[in-house]
């Protein structure tokens, strides 16, 4: 019941604080933050009386809701956590909690939409991470697109409009695609077995033709890939990170990429291994030539949220390579670097949004120096600048590492190519550092520091990086018995 | 025909005698009140009796089953919440009124007998009851030249197609000799010596005459000049009862003909025309600039995406049909709901700028048109995309990949223009003094009306069971 509860509260939490804008902005926001917060609460009651028997490693998921929805086609609302879903759900919130707080002065019209919106994607983002019945999913899937379209289209930068279109129709179309696979093993199971089923744990196993099981595989792959995104399919990914407001850019890059990671992990390797293993080359290569392309992208942007929106290419590549290496170090690498960069990539947004909220500009070039007059912020931002570009200690560099150790033992030459990203990052996160915010102040700024919300906030970031680079082993533990099986699954 | 028989056909009989109530009425006072007031209670009476009345075929050419009092409880419902939206429309406008409430009525009525008819004779008299009363409601605003436009146009089309279905129904009478839908599907499995160069044509041209109505790709010229002229509410009407009704005589005609699964050709046509119309429809939307023309395109294409599911036939395929148009007929009265409401005194509000920023001002009304044009592109929480998983699901079960790849590609692109006018709605208000300009309140009964729809919409799109139970229990009588 408890995990109903959690979207429960996101959803009341979001209607609640539009109405209550009505009368006075600052409820709607403290509202927003109450909700988010019993969340929070809820799953550390929930990692604290689950974690002995987590790792005890005895039963499969340690919570689940389980409820027929529409019979006649054998949907059920079935919402079930593990491990993985536990660790993703803890980033949903904690980055939910950073995302209402970076946009409490930025967002100054439709104080209380805005907040429903944003309520209402963290709701659709749980549902994701929690879904078992594979309907479910796809109706969470598509319905945190709704408020992110109108979180970017109504509260974004210049290109607002463009930017939001352009990501919904591309995540539109390639749910469809999954959509149609989805359904495509529904009938297949169907034809095998005689049940209409669409839960997660029936549908594992499902004997298929590995041609057919490849085409329904990919279905899943190309929506997947596209969240996530994996080159070819990221050119949405710049605009909308570029174009949302502070806590739009947080979500988009600490979240909504998340759930194709997740996406992978969860539905398109264990439904389909066969395919997935003869399909692991060319998603590894599509993994190195993004950590490549997205850090020479991110070199070559002038605008900041630009630079710090191609940076997830290239990180997202590191996931998508430690998914497919297929050993269990890759994987509990995948899943380390998922939730470092959103930390640290959510950060980093956060900054920019704060450089935005007072310069209104996000362009390097009429930055400059901005050290001399916000010594905190620049402080903190070569902080996230070195986490991202896997400084030794933080947690970033546990996620890389660790991929690139599980794809050594798989592929020594894509291990060496992927890292030459980790050097290419080098180049782009230091770049970042000393246009903005090194050298002579030539345009003269003079800006307030880091207010105490922004620098509580990103201090407790730092403090999670650091916590998860120095002592990353509850991490491991929690996803050790999935990260377990994983191998398994390919032979 | 016997004491029984008039008791099943007791759902027509009410509404034709409404329809003689409100005319009588209206010869002794005029007053637009009374005569929604008849209406309103005449089409209530008919919902309650479709639900009370037993199954029965009456006579050879109608058959008041479980699938025909479905549609019926169906085009009522539609047809009570166009004559709430219309009152208040009427109302602002001068000019006689009372007997756009008798067309109504006389246009419903020729629905409901299509959705019963298992016979050509019954199915041309309740094409030709349906499409004489449209004539006149599109034309209604007679001082306004758009409307007369539309009217004039629809007439000498819908005339033109009536004739060329009364061909193929000769053609077809003249090879076997009947035109009873199930005795056509006796000879069709027996007879030994079939002529197809009478049946195909036949076929061909019925297919026709029923496109037209549809407004399918090639016949769908008619439908944005219609859709932009008419007034409001007539389109709601036009989109949802006239479509509807002529979607159930379809879905019953070739379930019980036979004509689809036996004739290749007829299968092939009609992928044909489904993916011309979904094709056609979705991308001529994206060109244009007046919502009403918007909404007529995507018609086209909604009516693309029903046929897909159509192709598949069975229970499965009959059902979904089913369910998408219930869905559509929710989304497409809203949608028009919308305009109506905010339709002035001269001119419908068809343009988009007339909906610039109306979230900051009306944010009722902006959420109530967002959520109708969400389920329209088949966005979750909606009806719409329950509809639209329905479909694709039908189209999988058969393994129709290529239709519902294209319906899925289609569907991508008419996200695009449902997503501009939905930007619209949020958009800041132009700095231009119309923005100032007041907007119309809406009467409480419209009001009343989008807030129902909006509930239906959001529940279906949640909690479709108890509707697939009554789904499932309609078509009983057709698969």
């Amino acid at each position: 019941m408890i995990l109903l509860w959690l979207i429960v509260v996101l959803l009341a939490g979001g209607i609640l604080a539009w109405l209550a804008a009505r009368w006075d902005a600052l409820a709607s926001r403290w509202i927003s933050l109450a909700a988010v917060c019993i969340d929070f609460v809820l799953v550390l009651t929930l990692w604290s009386r689950d974690f002995n028997v987590r790792l005890a490693g005895t039963n499969d998921w340690f919570e689940q809701v389980d409820w027929s929805w529409i019979p006649q086609f054998g949907i059920r609302f079935h919402l079930a956590m593990d491990g993985l879903s536990l660790l993703l759900v803890l980033l949903t919130l904690f980055l939910g909690i950073v995302s209402v707080l970076a946009s409490w002065t930025e967002i100054t019209k439709g104080i209380g939409f805005f907040h429903f919106n944003l309520l209402w994607i963290l709701a659709g983002i749980l549902g994701v991470f929690l879904a078992i019945d594979l309907f479910l999913f796809y109706f969470a899937w598509e319905l945190m697109l709704v408020p992110m379209y109108f979180l970017i289209a109504i509260w974004g930068h210049e290109r607002r409009v463009y930017a939001a279109t352009k990501f919904f129709l591309f995540t539109q179309l390639s749910g469809l695609l999954m959509l149609i696979a989805i359904l495509a093993l529904y009938f297949a199971h169907h034809r095998a077995t005689g049940i209409y089923t669409f839960d997660y744990t029936e549908l594992l196993g499902t004997p298929l033709d590995p041609h057919t099981a490849m085409w329904i595989m990919l279905g899943f792959f190309i929506a997947f890939a596209v969240k996530l995104p994996m080159v070819p399919f990221h050119t949405w990914l710049a605009d909308a990170h570029t174009e949302a407001p502070a806590a739009g850019s947080v979500i988009l890059a600490g979240l909504l990429l998340k759930t194709g990671a997740y996406g992978l992990i969860r539905f398109a390797v264990p439904l389909f291994p066969g395919a997935a293993r003869a399909f692991a080359p060319v998603a590894m290569t599509l993994a190195v030539i993004g950590i490549l392309y997205g850090a020479i992208l991110a070199f070559a942007q002038t605008d900041l949220k630009r630079l710090v929106a191609y940076t997830s290419i290239s990180h997202l590549g590191f996931v998508l390579l430690g998914i497919y290496a297929a050993n269990t170090i890759a994987l509990q690498g995948a899943l380390m670097t998922m939730i470092c960069h959103g930390i640290s990539t959510g950060a980093l947004f956060v900054v920019a949004g704060a450089l935005q909220d007072r310069m209104h500009t996000r362009e390097m070039g009429a930055m400059g120096g901005l050290w001399d007059t916000v010594p905190r912020l620049s402080g903190v931002a070569l902080f996230f600048a070195l986490a991202s570009l896997g400084l030794p200690g933080l947690g970033d560099f546990i996620g890389e590492f660790l991929v690139l150790l599980g794809t050594y033992r798989v592929n020594v030459a894509m291990a060496a190519v992927a890292a030459a990203g980790v050097l290419a990052a080098t180049f782009y996160a230091l770049r970042l550092v000393q246009q903005a915010f090194q050298g002579p102040n030539t345009h003269h700024w003079q800006l307030p520091d880091l207010a105490i919300r922004e620098g509580l906030m990103l201090g407790v970031m730092i403090a999670l990086l650091l916590w998860l680079g120095l002592y990353p082993q509850p991490v491991f533990h929690m996803f050790a018995q999935a990260a377990n099986q994983f191998p398994a699954l390919w032979r | 025909m016997t004491a029984t028989d008039v008791l099943a056909l007791l759902p027509l009989v009410l509404v034709a005698a409404t329809s003689v109530v409100v005319m009588v009425a209206a010869a002794v006072r005029r007053n637009h009140a009374l005569a929604l007031g008849i209406t309103l209670a005449g089409l209530a009476a008919a919902f309650c009796s479709v639900l009370f009345v037993h199954s029965r075929q009456v006579t050879a050419l109608l058959s008041m089953d479980s699938y025909a009092l479905f549609f019926m409880g169906l085009i009522v419902a539609a047809s009570f919440a166009v004559a709430l939206l219309a009152y208040a429309y009427l109302a602002q406008r001068k000019g006689n009124h009372e007997e756009f409430y008798i067309l109504l009525l006389v246009a419903t009525l020729g629905g409901m007998v299509l959705s019963a008819s298992t016979h050509f004779t019954s199915f041309f008299l309740g094409l030709e009851i349906l499409s004489v009363a449209l004539y006149a409601l599109i034309a209604y605003l007679h001082e306004r030249p758009r409307p007369v436009e539309a009217g004039i146009k629809y007439l000498v089309l819908a005339a033109t197609s009536a004739a060329f279905l009364l061909f193929g129904i000769a053609l077809i009478y003249a090879d076997l000799g009947t035109m009873d839908f199930a005795r056509i599907a006796q000879l069709l499995a027996t007879k030994a010596d079939l002529n197809p160069t009478l049946l195909l044509p036949g076929v061909a041209l019925i297919v026709t005459g029923i496109g037209f109505k549809l407004a399918l790709v090639p016949f769908h010229m008619w439908t944005p000049d219609v859709y932009e002229g008419a007034p409001a509410p007539v389109t709601a009407f036009v989109a949802t009862v006239s479509k509807g009704a002529m979607f159930a005589l379809l879905l019953r005609y070739f379930n019980q003909s036979g004509f689809s699964h036996g004739f290749a050709p007829v299968v092939l046509v009609f992928s044909i025309i489904a993916i011309a119309s979904m094709l056609a429809g979705n991308l001529l939307a994206l060109l244009q600039n007046n919502v009403k023309r918007i909404l007529a395109y995507s018609s086209i294409a909604h009516m693309g995406y029903l046929l897909v599911a159509f192709q598949v036939g069975g229970p499965m395929g009959a059902s979904a049909v089913i369910f998408y148009l219930v869905a559509y007929f929710v989304m497409t009265l809203g949608a028009f709901g919308v305009v109506t409401v905010l339709s002035e005194r001269q001119r419908d509000a068809d343009l988009l700028e007339d909906y610039r920023g109306l979230f900051w001002r009306r944010p009722g009304l902006a959420l109530v048109f967002t959520a109708m044009l969400l389920s329209l592109a088949g966005i979750p929480l909606t009806a719409g995309f329950l509809g639209k998983f329905y479909i694709i699901a039908a189209g999988a079960s058969v393994g129709a990949w290529a239709l519902i790849l294209i319906l899925v590609i289609t569907s991508a692109i008419g996200l695009f223009y449902y997503l501009r006018i939905v930007v619209t709605l949020y958009a800041q208000p132009a700095a231009s003094d119309r923005a100032h300009e007041p907007i119309p309140r809406g009467a409480p009964a419209t009001i009343l009306v989008l807030a129902a729809l909006t509930v239906i919409l959001v529940w279906l799109g949640v909690y479709p069971a108890p509707l697939l139970v009554a789904i499932r229990a309609a078509i009983s009588s057709i698969v």
